[in-house]
């Protein structure tokens, strides 16, 4: 090995350990510091943006609810939260199955927005429906969510026919008082007969059929329970104007 | 490597992500997204603009420390980082609006894996101080949202008749739906594709005749 050769071979090695000084051989426990460091500082950045930012998205999802019971039941300009406990009795405030009792400026009961769900073409069908106390019927339906194809799903929210379904779609109880009178199916398009039928879009059955499904399962689920007691949906607000 | 290259900020920094090295033209990078969330104009520019903060705060942060990140656990300390930007746009999006939260869907949590985002950590950030980063950062993302932009005004004019919204063609177009669907966002960003490659092609086909009559003329000055 000639003197060149090992002087330059010592210049690389010199070289090397100078890089190893600026940048410490990890070990173990150097790992162990900057991912803490480093998750403690993910933690806290995200911990101050969920305090940060909880108000408004609470206020955000309050304005949405509101924005859909109202839509669904015309008129109405003030909304309470009730929600059926185990044994089937309605309770106030919100919970698992959770209705939204609508009220005119008076505090007089409009109706109650009922969630449903049915499989869609897509994904499923969340929808919000409109029951009318006077009218036992179907007053308007909402999308909460779904992912249907657009220019034809879609339509759902947007077809004059489809619409004028709901309205005065029939969902009375039968003389038991256990379940629907007539179930509310939907049927291909132009073959309604019934107040209870809804006609679904050609070209988007299977999204029609969904809104359709969604609203007589819950209807089927809640209205039995609910129908006896909305007694309990009319009086707080009388007590409170007896204050 | 890019230690060598000069530590001063140039404008190349900034404009290459914006043209040379466009991340969606050019690299073909977060293809995901582009595709997914394109179908109209404001989520193209709610996506673009929340790639670019998670791109400049991630950004940011791994170049502050680039000095201190062992080599061995790099990528776990790079996703930590970004994941806890992404967790803070997606408060900050559901506080700004539910509609435009519900519309994006899952590709704002998908941020965390988008490869234009650990790409640039790993190959610039990690390497170069602070300002060159956010610059070359800045860059990235507006060239990242200017092709969002590209596809998401394409689609929603061909597939809805707007733009953000605002009818364009009146009650007689029939819209396209097609370009709204998935596959309108493939016939689009090809279309975008071929137009970039088209005017790439003819400009390189300029600079190798201006170069060719240039050493032409030199040539026969020698001669």
């Amino acid at each position: 090995m000639s003197e060149a050769d090992s002087k330059a071979m010592h210049e690389t090695q010199v070289i090397q350990s100078s890089n190893e000084a600026l940048r410490p051989k990890a070990n173990s426990t150097a790992m162990l510091v900057v991912l803490t460091v480093v998750a403690m500082l993910s933690g806290f950045l995200v911990v101050m943006m969920v305090q940060l930012t909880a108000p408004a998205i609470a206020e955000n999802k309050r304005l949405a609810i509101e924005k859909a019971v109202f839509q669904v039941i015309p008129g109405a300009v003030e909304r309470r939260d009730f929600h059926l406990d185990a044994g089937g009795s309605l309770i106030p405030g919100e919970g698992p199955d959770t209705l939204y009792a609508g009220y005119d400026a008076d505090g007089k009961l409009l109706g109650v927005a009922i969630e449903g769900s049915a499989q869609g073409y897509a994904d499923s069908v969340r929808q919000l429906w409109g029951y009318g106390v006077e009218c036992q019927c179907v007053t308007a339906f909402t999308i909460i969510k779904f992912a249907e194809t657009p220019g034809l799903g879609d339509k759902v929210l947007t077809d004059a026919g489809f619409l004028a379904n709901f309205g005065a779609l029939e969902a009375r109880l039968n003389a038991a008082g256990d379940a629907l009178a007539n179930a509310i199916v939907t049927v291909k398009h132009g073959t309604k007969k019934h107040p209870w039928e809804v006609d679904a879009i050609s070209g988007a059955t299977i999204t029609s059929r969904a809104v359709g499904k969604g609203i007589n399962d819950s209807a089927q689920h809640f209205l039995p329970h609910l129908v006896p007691q909305l007694d309990v949906l009319r009086a707080p607000k009388a007590a409170s104007q007896g204050e | 490597m890019s230690q060598n290259k000069t530590t001063a900020v140039t404008m190349d920094d900034f404009l290459s992500g914006i043209w040379r090295e466009n991340p969606v033209f050019v690299m073909l990078l977060g293809m995901c997204p582009v595709l997914a969330v394109t179908n109209s104009v404001i989520n193209a520019l709610a996506m673009g603009l929340a790639t670019t903060f998670v791109l400049l705060g991630s950004s940011a942060i791994i170049s502050l420390l680039r000095h201190w990140i062992p080599k061995e656990v790099r990528i776990a300390t790079y996703i930590v980082i970004i994941a806890t930007f992404v967790t803070i746009i997606d408060y900050a999006i559901q506080a700004i609006s539910l509609e435009l939260y519900n519309a994006l869907g899952a590709f704002i949590q998908l941020i965390v894996a988008n490869c234009i985002i650990l790409g640039r950590a790993e190959a610039h950030a990690s390497r170069q101080p602070l300002l060159k980063t956010l610059t070359n950062g800045l860059g990235m993302g507006i060239g990242f949202t200017i092709a969002l932009l590209a596809l998401g005004s394409v689609r929603e004019l061909l597939g809805n008749g707007s733009l953000l919204g605002h009818d364009i063609f009146g009650a007689h177009f029939e819209p396209w739906v097609v370009m709204i669907l998935p596959p309108g966002g493939f016939f689009v960003l090809g279309a975008w594709l071929l137009l970039f490659n088209y005017i790439r092609e003819v400009k390189k086909q300029k600079r190798l005749a201006e170069s060719r009559a240039a050493s032409g003329t030199t040539a026969r000055a020698l001669v």
